[in-house]
């Protein structure tokens, strides 16, 4: 079945009483029990309910994965599954990775006694050469926030073969629909399904899909154990937000493609990091996949005080963190998203005082580029 | 502020732009901001969410301390704390502590070198005998699950803070109104919100509530960075949950006196637990420091046979995990609450396999009695 079909039929038939085509919120804290030794498959919604496991049953379905999970954020995702491994143990980890996920590796981890290597993912050799005796996983994100290098995921995932990691790849930029890293060798998938998955900037979520049956056992054991789950109504909205998962990120990178591609040409412009554009390093590869380039796009102005600008300038587009929604969203990313990295790394990566990051909705492009132009323009920023 | 007023009005001021009487839910995951250096007070949802912190604000005043943090489930609150410390720490914990916490205390956290003595809390010189220089916290139950065994919250607190610990407190069977251990000396209050306080039966939700700022500082710090949070929606809930917590709790508190009253007098029950009963061992130290026993209670039948018959038979009450809602739900903790427990640790912490608690809902007390009736003695 295409990822399309998959996606609009996530939650649905499984109500067989009234037949009701979507997935009913299940707001129960618990379930009756028929006997002594006896269960519905339900007993406590931490451990399971009806709705989530709708949301879980999708995900797994749209990743290739034997079993989803849904979390109470991307970051109680990332973090459940850090429980799996233990004191002394080494991750090789995306060089440029979001700043929360960095946070939480050097300011929680480490003190429990986890190591992390951060390396350029793009890069097969340094993978390589950061594996230590000790190394268990590597945490790719396929494609970086912010400066969107591309990963060869199929490659990395058979470095972690070879060497007994698990490859775990955050793929919240790409989705399944143009990514399944499950297909590619990966053993976990993981996602802010706050993103694309969801899709409205209007819930905040983490999903994750597991590839093998013991590994998922293991991860249950934690998302039920520490609890970080998600709600009943949040797995509702996530779910009702898949639906249109492909007709959104279609139209959303065909509009980033216009607007990346006006920004190369815009006097007040430097770099533009867009996968789409040719000269992009990860270009040829993500071509060859031939899904799309995604919808997120980072570009450097040419001024500082160009940053604020744009900022408070866009009228269309809002200044506010997170991304993949249908509302376009303008970040800048070395005081937001990435403000918890050391400033030397920072400016060593190019995530530096011009770097803004655009996550492109589903609003006419036409009228995006023309609210982009306007906010250029010297004038009134407030 | 009374108690009663404080839950209508305390920490959710009516909307000054509409004047809605009920919180407006925000469902954002993001904020737009303002200035390019200076952001609002949300930026993202994970972060802070005006409509949960309309709901932290509401715990942290009803239980006396500075900062509430709300969490997707009350094992997220737990484990969301357990994270405060460091491999190599030691913490103290009531032997029949809730099952959920036994787990992720000897799995998770002990393998990331947290380490963990069970004591029986009951006794303020084992606590003190399991302290040791590398013990930072004791962690209590009062009553406790399923035993409704009564730790002193003031003592506990004074050994705490003449050995440089905290003092943290589940404190989900008797809610703030009933218990404040804040106000005891304690430093961090712990619920499953999913119990009283949300009392419905409908949310998945936990707390977490600070005597200090500093203390509520390191906490918000795992709450953002491991981003356990509870969905808007569901503090939503919670929120008009609150509102009846007192009139819920009088009134499920008087018909679960009036139960143990008749259980005492069944000849199939062997044994009665509550903290409300003058024979209680714990009685006089729970007077002190709650003002109500509560609505839980549990008892031990004369056998099996008679166990089964009782879960399987009773029709009000449901068979069922949790506690706390406005239904009576009847559980049986040696394959419910305490399943995580290996047999043995249950059985030396007392969790006999023909004990069953009952959480007292808002049913009719005389229908509760004639339904636990029709099964007892039939």
């Amino acid at each position: 079945m295409n990822i399309a079909t998959q996606a609009a039929h996530v939650g649905l038939d499984r109500e067989t009483r009234t037949g009701a085509v979507t997935v009913p919120i299940y707001q129960t804290a618990t379930f009756r029990h028929p006997g002594l030794g006896q269960s519905t498959g339900y007993d406590y919604s931490r451990s399971g309910n009806p709705t989530r496991q709708a949301l879980e049953e999708g995900m797994a379905l749209l990743e290739g994965g034997c079993r989803g999970f849904a979390y109470a954020s991307g970051m109680a995702a990332i973090t459940s599954l850090l429980f799996l491994f233990s004191q002394g143990d080494h991750l090789i980890v995306t060089e440029d990775l979001y700043g929360g996920s960095y946070r939480l590796f050097e300011k929680l981890f480490q003190q429990f006694g986890l190591s992390f290597s951060y390396v350029d993912t793009s890069d097969q050799e340094q993978v390589r050469q950061a594996i230590r005796p000790n190394t268990r996983a590597l945490f790719v994100e396929s494609l970086t926030n912010p400066l969107l290098k591309v990963a060869d995921i199929e490659a990395l995932a058979g470095i972690c073969r070879d060497k007994g990691l698990l490859c775990i790849v955050d793929n919240t930029f790409l989705t399944p629909y143009l990514l399944r890293p499950l297909d590619l060798g990966a053993d976990i998938s993981i996602y802010s399904g706050s993103k694309y998955l969801a899709g409205h900037n209007d819930t905040v979520c983490g999903l994750v899909a597991v590839k093998d049956p013991a590994l998922a056992e293991r991860v249950y054991f934690h998302q039920n154990g520490a609890g970080a789950v998600l709600g009943p109504q949040d797995s509702w909205l996530t779910i009702r937000g898949m639906k249109t998962l492909t007709v959104r990120l279609e139209r959303q990178q065909e509009n980033a493609l216009a607007i990346a591609t006006w920004l190369t040409e815009h006097p007040q412009v430097g770099k533009v990091y867009y996968p789409g554009l040719a000269d992009h390093p990860g270009h040829a590869l993500m071509a060859a996949r031939g899904k799309g380039f995604g919808a997120m796009i980072a570009f450097e102005v040419t001024q500082p005080h160009l940053v604020n600008r744009l900022l408070l300038k866009t009228r269309l587009i809002s200044f506010a963190e997170s991304l993949g929604g249908v509302e376009s969203l303008i970040t800048f990313p070395q005081v937001q998203t990435h403000a918890d990295i050391e400033p030397e790394t920072l400016e060593r990566l190019g995530i530096n005082n011009l770097l803004l990051r655009l996550s492109v909705g589903i609003e006419d492009k036409d009228d995006l580029v023309a609210d982009l132009a306007q906010a250029f323009e010297e004038g009134d920023e407030a | 502020m009374k108690f009663a007023t404080e839950l209508i009005h305390g920490g959710n001021p009516i909307d000054p732009e509409h004047g809605s009487l009920s919180h407006p839910l925000y469902l954002s995951s993001t904020f737009a901001q303002h200035s390019f250096d200076h952001f609002g007070r949300y930026d993202y949802a994970r972060s802070g969410n005006p409509t949960r912190d309309a709901l932290e604000e509401a715990m942290a005043g009803l239980e006396r301390g500075t900062t509430g943090l709300a969490f997707a489930s009350g094992m997220a609150a737990i484990a969301s704390t357990f994270l405060i410390f460091r491999p190599g720490d030691h913490l103290v914990v009531c032997e029949d502590v809730y099952g959920g916490t036994f787990r992720v205390l000897s799995t998770l956290f002990s393998g990331w070198g947290l380490e963990v003595s069970f004591v029986d809390a009951t006794s303020l010189d084992d606590i003190a005998a399991a302290i040791r220089p590398n013990s930072k916290a004791i962690y209590l139950e009062t009553p406790s699950n399923p035993l409704i065994k009564i730790s002193n919250l003031s003592g506990a607190a004074a050994l705490a803070k003449q050995h440089g610990l905290l003092t943290i407190v589940d404190n989900t069977f008797m809610t703030p109104y009933l218990q404040r251990p804040l106000e005891l000396g304690c430093d961090i209050v712990l619920h499953s919100g999913t119990k009283f306080l949300n009392g419905h039966s409908d949310v998945i939700c936990g707390f977490a509530v600070t005597a200090t700022a500093e203390l509520g500082q390191r906490l918000r710090f795992v709450q953002n960075a491991f981003g356990a949070v509870l969905g808007p929606q569901d503090c939503w809930l919670v929120l008009r949950g609150l509102k009846t917590l007192k009139v819920r709790m009088e009134e499920s508190q008087a018909s679960a006196r009036k139960i143990v009253e008749w259980l005492k007098a069944q000849p199939e029950v062997e044994k009665v637990y509550y903290p409300g009963l003058p024979e209680h061992p714990g009685y006089e130290t729970h007077r002190r420091q709650a003002s109500g026993p509560g609505a839980v209670l549990s008892f031990e039948l004369s056998s099996a046979a008679h166990t089964r018959r009782l879960l399987e038979g009773v029709k009000l009450a449901a068979f069922a995990v949790s506690l706390g809602g406005v239904e009576s739900i009847l559980s049986y903790p040696a394959k419910m609450s305490h399943a995580a427990m290996p047999p043995a640790e249950r059985e030396s912490r007392g969790i006999k396999d023909t004990l069953v608690r009952l959480s007292v809902g808002l049913e009719d007390p005389d229908d509760l009695i004639a339904d636990l009736e029709r099964n007892l003695n039939s």
